[in-house]
């Protein structure tokens, strides 16, 4: 690890002022990503703005609207009444991830901005266009089990590991940030990025922009909701493939539905026309199957994750069998 | 007096000190002076060490020596390059040569293990790179009859005789490797006296070993090393041997005259202590149709290293385990640029019943036979393979026991068709076999004035609760309880014992004990001018008479001609009851059923502990243990603990440990066989035939992954 400056301002327009006095600076959340980061030598920052005293802790309700501030941890999301009553898929898809010791330091904006686990970026000896652009791509041609299905680009096949992203995606949910210039709110959809031809950008967040809050506008998706991950071991692993499915079922009907799949794309990957397929239909085993067919257009996989072909819309079934009720 | 203490249940005499943080490990000894050691991976996999800079290191905070090739002093013991590395080992800072990527090429000394870390970031280098091989499968061709060791060809009978019987099975399996990865990482705290003494915390599966492989490098009287290994915090076998580096740490505190502490990282841990090799194992077994076995053939491959051969029995196994009268064995390795494996608990013993446990199971199949049924209409009554009868064997009693604690009766003969909601439910046996072994070992006695005991041997405990064990045999024996007791090891100036390994310790050192304390008696009746066998001892009573403030003896204790007589084995048989999700291949394993015919058991709940952490060990063989090499690059791409997956405790279901627990005298005067290595052989294919038995997939390749069972 290098040497760096270290300061935890009390105000966000501190915070924001001291990050843009250096070109290599950093926000400094939980830790949990970013400092084992530090220690490997993938990001090595002049200075760590440590933003744990920003006033940016609270869960509130505003008018049945969800707000959550960037410091709030994934453990008291997970555990907070009001999210657990109105909005389980995000409580679900929260403690599907890492550890409950890594759960209790990370924070909601941090767990937004986690970088990708792929080996080659995790490597400095190995080729990563997403942490040296124009050094290549190792897993394209090398160990691929963990990536992408959709949307990944020649310059990279990284995923987006977290859990708590497919259901904020899933969940319509706002970010809303804070920077040198306005604030400004960002749909979730267009928060993270595909990788195109610049995967070292991961997001759409601007340089020395912070994030302030989550907002989940209200949905009638308290009851029929799942989040299934599939992994190697059954805690403490990345996702193999995971499904948010959130349904609003009246009389058998699929009135409303979101579905998004973790582990298959450089971010969360919502399933639009999947979920249009889906509205109206009865709930029914078949009629899943056939919105699985459809949620895998334009798949397309590598050496070692051929396996997610079969995988993402075999768990988008499951998911949505027990969101519905089907299977219990 | 003697006293039944032997089969007790005792919590471990050490516990308290490790639960609450007084167990010292050998990261933790503060000594005066104290520096800090950090190595320096190289990045490339086979080739030489152009040029190496160090200059920006050693000007960074705190650093005291940037140690290379080019400055080191010169390991007496090292000899000059060997035309022939082969089975040499490696020598590190020796000469600029690369033999695997990570192989350390500098170890840089601060006075803070952080400064060393981060100075260690700046020795940067430049190679002259050459072709390498790392594919295991791609240069099975590149495989060669080991030079060590006796691994010809075992024929008895015809050698592939189960081509021509009625039914057989031809199948290939494969291992990955594995690494030990205990919890303690591996530390070497190293210092010289002033009078030449050299002093080493280590962590060590056997001080006497570690004593004498450190005194040979050095050329120094082995009497001038001292080893302290008190508490190993787990080893699995990774500190069977000494390691280069641990040599390196006294080299180095050499060079500084000052004590150094060499820790390595966890990313370490998978590059320079071992690992259980990558393995295929080609079996073929005929059988006539009602079962009867007619030919076992076993062909395995196993990963070396270019720059050191490496060996284990995998394929020993399918000789003896069941009655064939035509079996053969083939072994060979295939030498890479990787880092040496290791012997990994369960050794070559786990990876062959992987094989021939599964291709058993194949055949129960395709002869459509009970799995236990087979077994037995082939039990081998007397050892096949030495033509000699069995020490003991209750083997069939562990079936027995076993299928009725899983409730066998549940399993379905058709696979795949037992289901509960989405899951499918399947049951397997795997059973295994060890070798039990008896080894010389020397333990000394102390008896004192108000009746307590302190017995020392120079053993080693990396986990099993040794001295526990050893504090209820004399307990037995001297018939005082066993707080009266205790029991110092883990340091080579005690009297002479074996390395821990092999699931020998009981056997040897508990022999050692057993012999001191009958030595202990028979003096003090002689002193008494009693009978040599008289009972009835008190020993407060007897000291005070004969005005002694304590009485103290040694004594050695080895095997006897018996194991020429007798084949001698512990045997275990394994059940597993496993769920597998239909769609998304998620697996749980459900109940383990461990059950053990081990001989004479000293210290149940140890003993179960022993079991329980074998089956762990086997449920991550099994089900997510692999370390992946990208082979353009020579790398390992899992070289942590967040992407090479050891089983979590949600993996983990009820552990039962059964034990036939029925003396064996033939072997050592307490009546025991050994568990360390039997707790895992037979696990990984008893969860492997579950899942063919829930799924109808057989999955050759372990581990079984989700993806496999979609
Ligand atoms: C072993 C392991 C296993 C894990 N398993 C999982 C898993 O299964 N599923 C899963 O979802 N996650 C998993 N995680 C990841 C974990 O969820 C993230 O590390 C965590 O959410 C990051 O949050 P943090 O607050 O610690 O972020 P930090 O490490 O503090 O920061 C991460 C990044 O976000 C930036 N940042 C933080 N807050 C802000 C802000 N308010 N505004 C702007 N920038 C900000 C930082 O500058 C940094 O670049 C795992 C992590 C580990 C180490």
């Amino acid at each position: 690890m290098n040497q760096f400056q270290y300061v935890r301002p009390a105000e966000t327009s501190g915070a924001i002022k001291s990050v843009a006095l250096d070109a290599n600076a950093h926000f400094l959340a939980g830790g949990t990503n970013l400092v084992d980061l530090m220690k490997m030598g993938i990001v090595t920052p002049e200075r760590l703005v440590d933003i744990n005293n920003l006033p940016l802790k609270k869960i509130e309700n505003i008018q049945g609207h969800l707000r959550i501030g960037a410091l709030v941890t994934n453990t008291q999301v997970a555990e907070n009444k009001f999210v657990k009553e109105n909005f389980p898929l995000l409580s679900m898809a929260i403690n599907a991830g890492a550890s409950p010791q890594l759960r209790n330091m990370a924070t909601t904006g941090g767990n937004l901005l986690q970088r990708t686990r792929c080996p080659y970026f995790f490597d400095t000896t190995m080729p990563c266009n997403k942490r040296v652009p124009g050094s290549g791509c190792g897993a394209l041609e090398g160990y691929n089990r963990m990536h992408a299905i959709f949307g990944a680009s020649d310059k990279c096949i990284a995923v987006n590991p977290s859990d708590m992203n497919v259901a904020l995606t899933a969940l319509n949910a706002f970010v809303h940030v804070s920077g040198p210039k306005a604030a400004r709110t960002i749909p979730f959809a267009d928060f993270h990025r595909l990788p195109g031809d610049h995967p070292e950008q991961d997001t759409t967040l601007q340089k020395n922009e912070l994030i302030t809050s989550i907002d989940i506008p209200t949905a009638p998706f308290s009851k029929n909701v799942h989040y299934l991950k599939v992994r190697d071991r059954s805690s403490y692993a990345f996702a193999l493939v995971s499904a948010a499915v959130a349904l609003h079922i009246e009389n058998n009907t699929i009135k409303d539905v979101r579905l998004a799949m973790g582990g298959v794309a450089h971010k969360p990957w919502r399933l639009t026309a999947t979920e249009t397929f889906l509205k109206g239909k009865t709930v029914s085993e078949d009629t899943f199957k056939q919105a699985a067919q459809i949620a895998m257009e334009g798949a397309k996989a590598y050496e070692h994750n051929k396996f997610k072909l079969k995988l993402a819309p075999n768990t988008l079934i499951q998911a949505l069998k027990t969101a519905s009720g089907l299977t219990v | 007096m003697k006293k039944d203490a032997i089969g007790d249940s005792l919590s471990r005499v050490d516990g308290r000190l490790k639960v609450t943080g007084g167990a010292k490990y050998s990261g933790e000894f503060k000594i005066t002076g104290l520096t800090y050691g950090v190595l320096v991976p190289a990045t490339i996999t086979n080739g030489t060490i152009a040029s190496i800079d160090t200059k920006v290191a050693e000007r960074a905070p705190g650093v005291i020596k940037v140690i290379t090739y080019l400055n080191a002093a010169k390991v007496p013991g090292y000899q000059p390059n060997e035309s022939k590395p082969a089975s040499k080992g490696l020598k590190l800072f020796n000469d600029n040569k690369i033999y695997f990527n990570q192989q350390p090429i500098a170890l840089v000394i601060a006075d803070t293990f952080e400064r060393a870390t981060y100075a260690a970031s700046l020795v940067t280098a430049t190679y002259q790179k050459e072709p390498f091989k790392t594919n295991f499968q791609k240069n099975i061709d590149n495989s060669v009859v080991p030079q060590g060791g006796n691994y010809k060809d075992y024929i008895r009978g015809e050698a592939d005789a189960y081509k021509n019987a009625p039914v057989k099975i031809e199948q290939a399996y494969l291992l990955p490797s594995e690494m030990h990865n205990p919890m303690e990482l591996h530390v070497t705290t190293a210092f010289w006296n002033a009078d030449g003494k050299l002093t080493v915390f280590t962590k060590s599966q056997g001080v006497i070993s570690s004593q004498k492989a450190l005194a040979n490098a050095f050329k120094i009287e082995q009497s001038t090393v001292q080893i302290n290994s008190r508490f190993v915090g787990g080893a699995f076998g990774s500190s069977l041997r000494t390691w280069p580096h641990e040599i390196a740490a006294a080299q180095a505190a050499k060079m500084i005259n000052r004590p150094v502490r060499l820790t390595l990282t966890r990313e370490q841990m998978f590059t320079l202590v071992g690992y259980r090799p990558q393995t295929i194992q080609k079996m073929g077994i005929g059988a006539t149709p009602d079962g009867q076995l007619i030919g076992i053939t076993h062909e395995s491959h196993s990963q070396s290293a270019v720059y050191e051969e490496f060996t284990e029995r995998s394929v020993n196994v399918s000789r003896f385990l069941y009655a064939s009268p035509n079996a053969n064995t083939r072994y060979k390795v295939v030498p890479l640029h990787v880092g040496v494996p290791a012997p990994m608990r369960g050794p070559g013993e786990a990876t062959g019943a992987f094989a021939l446990e599964c291709a058993l199971d194949e055949l129960a199949y395709a002869l459509n036979m009970d799995p236990i049924a087979l077994r037995l209409k082939n039990y081998a009554d007397a050892d096949p393979e030495k033509n000699l009868p069995w020490s003991s064997k209750y083997l069939r009693e562990c079936y027995q026991k076993g299928a009725d604690k899983i409730g066998w009766e549940k399993r379905s003969s058709k696979p795949g068709t037992n289901r509960e909601g989405d899951w499918l439910v399947g049951y397997g046996i795997g059973c295994g076999a060890f070798g039990a072994y008896r080894n010389k070992a020397q333990a000394y006695i102390k008896l004192l004035a108000d009746g307590s005991v302190n017995i020392k041997s120079a053993t080693s405990d990396i986990g099993p609760g040794t001295g526990t064990s050893m504090v209820l045999i004399a307990a037995d024996i001297l018939g005082i309880p066993a707080e009266k007791i205790t029991f110092d090891l883990g340091d080579s100036s005690l009297p002479e014992a074996p390395t821990q390994g092999g699931s020998a310790t009981v056997s040897s050192v508990g022999s050692a004990v057993h012999d001191v304390c009958l030595a202990l008696k028979k003096k003090l009746n002689t002193l008494t001018g009693k009978p040599e066998n008289n009972e009835d001892l008190d020993y407060v009573k007897i000291l005070k008479q004969q005005n002694l403030p304590f009485i103290e003896l040694t004594q050695g204790s080895e095997g006897t001609d018996e194991a020429k007589k007798y084949s001698m084995y512990s045997f275990s048989a394994h059940f597993v009851e496993v769920h597998v999700h239909a769609l998304t291949g998620a697996w749980r394993i459900k109940k383990v059923v461990a059950v053990v015919d081990a001989g004479k058991i000293v210290n149940n709940k140890t003993a179960s502990s022993q079991m329980i952490g074998g089956a762990v060990g086997g449920i991550g063989m099994a089900m997510t243990e692999e370390a992946i090499i990208d082979d353009r690059f020579g790398r390992l791409v899992n070289g942590n603990f967040a992407d090479y997956h050891v089983p979590v405790n949600a993996d983990i279901p009820q552990i039962e440990a059964i034990f036939i627990n029925k003396p064996d005298m033939h072997i050592n005067p307490l009546g025991t066989k050994g568990i360390g290595e039997i707790s895992l052989i037979g696990v990984a294919p008893a969860i492997a035939n579950a899942v063919y038995n829930a799924t109808g997939k057989r999955i050759r390749e372990l581990p079984i992954t989700p993806d496999k069972l979609i």
